[in-house]
């Protein structure tokens, strides 16, 4: 089943706050070899500015998938995990998260175009805080295989 | 190292030697939620006609930054991204060596662009690998 052209444009409700664990933070480091110490020392962290620990660059990986799955779970956008390459992503934050971020994400579909025999869907997720504010957008095209 | 008020287009900032092994795959699978299976199981791989296991593209993305985190604090990155050029084979027993070199970009009011290079073996696995960071803070 190819993607259906029809969602792009398409904006999914936001999802529910995602609250930002220090021990989270500190695990994600871990799993892609981030050893700065305001990953990993509050104390370190606060010294350089920091309300907590810093999550990664591409933490904010962790909330945009919950906007993914979203996407997977809309029936009609055609879309199957399986069948899902990444081809980019980018990450443009307006400040780092940190741990007791309260983080809310919503994904929008930018563009769905047939490419070959595939289909790139380019999407945009916008995560803000508690208070509403811009922290990071996080834009991702996938490449969907059409029937094999 | 160099300072970061102080940078020139083409210095070197940083350079660094990754190495994932299958533990690492597995690690990366439990910190962010991806639990693809082509990440960690040979048989689901070669079903769907991959090379081997693959590394996640996110682990290499969120590993190849590092250097740079290092050099200029995990505050200063506004903006990262990359193209999957290539998939990282990470072999049960050898697992998957990667080198990533970390070059001055641009350098602008405020920002400088450091240009990512990312090799296994001879290939380049990330295409425009891209970070901008803060040098005025």
């Amino acid at each position: 089943m190819p993607v259906n052209p029809e969602i792009q444009g398409r904006q999914y409700p936001p999802t529910a706050p995602y609250l930002v664990g220090r021990e989270k933070v500190r695990e994600f480091a871990r799993a892609v070899q981030a050893t700065h110490p305001e990953h990993h020392d509050v104390e370190a962290a606060r010294a350089a500015g920091h309300a907590d620990v810093v999550a990664p660059p591409t933490f904010p990986i962790v909330i945009q998938q919950l906007t993914w799955n979203q996407l997977l779970d809309d029936p009609e956008a055609g879309i199957v995990l399986s069948r899902i390459v990444h081809g980019d992503q980018r990450f443009t934050a307006t400040r780092p998260i940190v741990a007791g971020d309260e983080l809310t994400a919503q994904l929008t579909v930018t563009r769905v175009r047939s490419l070959g025999g595939n289909d790139m869907v380019t999407c945009e997720t916008v995560v803000t805080d508690a208070e509403g504010a811009h922290v990071v957008t996080a834009t991702s095209s996938l490449v969907v295989g059409g029937d094999a | 190292m160099a300072q970061l008020q102080d940078l020139e287009v083409g210095q070197v900032v940083a350079e660094r030697e990754l190495a994932f092994t299958r533990e690492t795959l597995v690690r990366y699978a439990g910190a962010s939620g991806d639990f693809n299976p082509i990440h960690y199981r040979d048989d689901v791989a070669e079903a769907v006609g991959l090379p081997g296991v693959l590394a996640h593209g996110m682990l290499t993305m969120g590993a190849a930054v590092q250097p740079v985190v290092d050099w200029a604090g995990p505050g200063r990155v506004l903006d990262y991204q990359v193209r999957f050029t290539r998939p990282v084979v990470v072999d049960p027993e050898a697992g998957a060596a990667l080198r990533v070199v970390a070059t001055v970009g641009k350098v602008e009011e405020g920002t400088a662009r450091i240009d990512l290079t990312v090799t296994a073996g001879e290939q380049t696995v990330l295409g425009k690998a891209q970070v901008v960071v803060a040098t005025d803070r």
